[in-house]
């Protein structure tokens, strides 16, 4: 049984866990992240959604 | 082995599962383009995802694998009957050979083009950790795979881990969940019915869009949830059913039938993905054991999925038989509380897996009645509506603003230099499950306790001498003067490292591998 309290599966290597009240804590940046996701974001919106179109899948 | 005749599952056989991602595919515009380049926009999509799988069988040196189709059914229905093949759609026919590529990899998955999508579908394996770990390593080969592609039509091709184009066309993320034969397949459609319905709290991906084409501007927990329009039936493509019929175990189907589950959203969060294929895993050991006393019967299945899913309060309720009116979550609650009161009445240790994924799957319940944003780091569709509502805040749009629709499309995007879940992910946002080194070993290594250790050893090591594959078979050709063998392989559980690694250590050739197998 776990002793972690979000039951993840994590391992020793990996990155620590985000905890709700660290994600809290992290909403302050949150306009640091959009503003960083704004330079990844495609420039065209409008064209670029108009542009995806799929072929049906199952 | 359980005889057919057994009643009871082996409650100690492991459950095997595997996932199917179909890739939504764009080919991107920008810059100044050649005349040849443009006139790419015309390449059907189909040629498109082939010129993307066929990249990736370049990149690791592998030629097309054959598909081997003898055993493939996929108009034999659950219910015990099978569709004249005059009466099925060209797209149901999937078992005719398309003549687009085809790879059987070494770490035991398939790589293809199904309809218009490339495709993943990972090797068998038996714990949710590592259905992550190798859907995770199906995006790594997805992603080298566009990269080259990209190269070599000199253009970009863009592939998305997503269910829709938010204009009435949608693709699957699909399940796998290996039942025992003796399972009514009628329990299975009234106890696994109202999970499918209402797991779409937990791990939908989160969509702009509202209605098939996004008829309706808005915000709704699942990608998939408006394409299903049936209770039960066999189509994957059109009337999508909550529970699909597809009777095509890829094992002894005298002992085994294979549940293809097709409501799911791809997660893009591995906590999520870990939930979703964990849960219902642990949903339908309680299913099989057929000792649960009242599940409940909801009134209109597919209405309520809707239903649940267009609300991202969470509290929207829907009708029971009963007439009692429940929410998304206290539905998962109620099956929840059953698979507990069954785990703790089961003789046998149901694992550390179990046991976790009970704490997780309460923990998430549990923060989502408190305050979904606490599940901003697990959630697909809490990290992206949290994005969501701080452009809205920031930039003042509404729920028709294209910028919010691109947000959506791009958090599915599969390469790290655009996705925004990987984004959040790097910036310590989003848990992680498993490692890169990880994700790495398995794009090319098999798990090792399934048959698809097997599989992927005869493609690492003999692929010159592999005519075709499939899940439950390989053909061989020793030498160019000789016949084909095939080699069934009807138990998912057998051909792991621990029954033939050894053979494969003395084997020089698929020859000598035969031989020894055969002695």
């Amino acid at each position: 049984m776990s002793e972690q309290t979000h039951g993840s599966s994590r391992r020793d290597d990996e990155p620590e866990d985000v905890t709700p009240a660290r994600a809290q804590q992290q909403s302050g940046d949150v306009d640091d992240l959009l503003d960083e996701i704004d330079s990844v974001l495609e420039s065209n919106a409008e064209e670029f959604v108009r542009s995806f179109v799929q072929k049906g899948g199952q | 082995m359980a005889s057919p005749s057994e009643r009871n599952p082996d409650p100690h056989r492991p459950r095997v599962m595997g996932l199917e991602t179909e890739y939504g595919i764009l080919l991107a515009g920008g810059g100044p383009l050649t005349e040849l380049q443009e006139r790419l926009d015309e390449l059907h999509p189909m040629h498109l995802s082939n010129a993307v799988v066929r990249a990736y069988g370049q990149l690791v040196a592998q030629r097309p694998t054959g598909w081997d189709y003898e055993t493939e059914s996929p108009l034999a229905d659950q219910r015990g009957f099978e569709l004249a093949r005059s009466d099925a759609l060209a797209e149901q026919l999937t078992d005719v050979e398309s003549g687009l590529a085809n790879l059987v990899l070494t770490n035991g998955a398939r790589l293809y083009v199904d309809h218009a999508h490339p495709e993943y579908a990972t090797p068998e394996v038996t714990t949710a950790r590592d259905a992550v770990l190798w859907d995770r390593a199906g995006d790594q080969a997805m992603v080298l795979a566009s990269r080259a592609a990209s190269e070599v039509l000199g253009r970009e091709i863009r592939l998305y881990r997503n269910n829709t184009d938010g204009k009435g066309a949608s693709y699957g993320s699909h399940e796998n969940y290996l039942l025992h034969r003796s399972t009514p397949f009628s329990r299975v459609v009234v106890q696994f019915t109202p999970f499918l319905v209402s797991r779409s709290v937990v791990v939908g991906a989160g969509r702009v869009g509202i209605g098939q084409s996004s008829e309706l501007a808005g915000f709704q927990l699942s990608q998939r949830a408006d394409f299903f329009e049936t209770e039960v039936g066999l189509e994957t493509t059109v009337n999508r059913p909550i529970i699909n019929t597809r009777d095509e175990p890829h094992a002894d189907a005298r002992t085994s039938r294979r549940l293809h589950v097709i409501t799911g959203d791809a997660s893009s969060s591995e906590y999520a993905g870990w939930l979703k294929v964990g849960t219902a895993a642990l949903v339908l050991a309680l299913v099989e054991a057929g000792t649960w006393p009242d599940p409940p019967r909801l009134l209109d299945p597919v209405r309520a999925m809707h239903e649940i899913s267009h609300d991202p309060t969470l509290r929207a309720t829907v009708e029971l038989d009963d007439g009692r009116r429940l929410s998304g979550l206290d539905l998962q609650q109620l099956v929840l509380d059953a698979v507990r009161t069954h785990l703790a009445r089961a003789e046998e240790d149901p694992g550390a897996e179990a046991a976790e994924l009970l704490t997780g799957w309460q923990q998430v319940l549990d923060d989502l009645r408190t305050d979904p944003a606490r599940c901003a780091d697990r959630l697909d569709w809490v990290a992206k509506q949290h994005l969501l509502e701080r452009y809205r805040e920031r930039d003042g749009l509404a729920w028709d603003a294209p910028k919010l629709a691109l947000v959506d499309l791009q958090y599915a995007d599969i390469d790290p230099r655009r996705s925004l879940h990987a984004a959040l992910v790097a910036r310590g946002r989003m848990r992680r499950l498993v490692g890169e080194a990880e994700v790495e070993h398995a794009r090319t290594s098999p798990p090792t306790d399934t048959r698809a250790w097997f599989r992927g050893q005869c493609m690492r090591r003999f692929a010159d001498q592999v005519v075709a594959a499939s899940w439950d078979s390989v053909i061989f050709q020793l030498d160019r003067e000789r016949s084909w063998i095939r080699l069934p392989m009807p138990d998912p559980l057998r051909g792991t490292r621990a029954h033939v690694g050894e053979l494969f250590d003395r084997a020089a050739d698929a020859g000598e591998l035969l031989a020894l197998l055969g002695s």
